[in-house]
């Protein structure tokens, strides 16, 4: 099974309970790994408040990942 | 030394003004955003800043390119904290030189608005009643304006 890395910030920091993790998963896009990651830990910050990043670059949702990847999944931001 | 940088020092306010020393530049203009005591009504005890350091620089950098394309610009420069900040400290730096003011506030201005709107960095307030929430934020934006 593919295997990427997720990086996690503020709100989904605090939920995950935890900065990074290695996640073996059989989703093909972004969005199919934040539905799975939304299942298994109960993240509840809506799809439509994130934007996604798969390594340093931001990405479309039904961007494909593949194994090595680094995916972030960015909230709302309140730089400044 | 990278125009937009990300840091979780004290910002060395000093240093960065010194940047924007140029022979041709009539017109210095530097914003910082600074820690204050309040929110919303609410007293504010200290801030902690997260960031996503690699995106956060590669869009600062962005910005400030797009900057230098938009107005005739000496320097422009930016800095952004992250970690915890006391009250009174620098927590974003933005700076710019031109021949004229108006060329350096405009693209001061717009600057830390991009920053603000493109750049992913999260605000977690400490109350001083204890309570502690990151701020509610705004969508990140990733399509410069036209």
């Amino acid at each position: 099974m593919p295997e990427v890395t997720v990086l996690y910030f503020a709100h989904l920091r605090d939920q995950r309970g935890t900065d990074s993790e290695c996640v073996a998963t059989t989703a093909t896009t972004a969005r199919d790994l934040y539905c799975e990651l939304v299942q298994r830990h109960g993240l509840t910050l809506p799809e439509r408040t994130l934007i996604v990043a798969i390594n340093e670059a931001m990405v479309r949702w039904d961007s494909p990942i593949a194994d090595g990847d680094t995916v972030v999944f960015l909230p709302p931001v309140s730089g400044g | 030394m990278d125009d937009f940088q990300v840091t979780d020092r004290s910002i060395d306010l000093a240093a960065w003004r010194r940047r924007l020393d140029h022979p041709q530049g009539g017109g210095l203009v530097i914003f910082e955003g600074v820690v204050r005591d309040h929110h919303q009504g609410r007293a504010v005890r200290h801030l902690d800043y997260q960031g996503y350091a690699p995106l956060a620089v590669r869009t600062g950098q962005v910005i400030l390119t797009a900057a230098r394309s938009r107005w005739p610009l000496l320097a422009a420069l930016g800095c952004h904290r992250t970690g915890h900040l006391e009250i009174g400290e620098a927590a974003v730096w933005i700076g710019t030189a031109a021949a004229h003011r108006a060329e350096a506030f405009a693209a001061c201005a717009w600057i830390m608005d991009e920053v603000k709107a493109r750049v992913p960095v999260w605000k977690r307030e400490t109350f001083a009643d204890g309570a502690v929430e990151w701020s509610q934020g705004t969508i990140l934006r990733t399509e410069a304006p036209e």
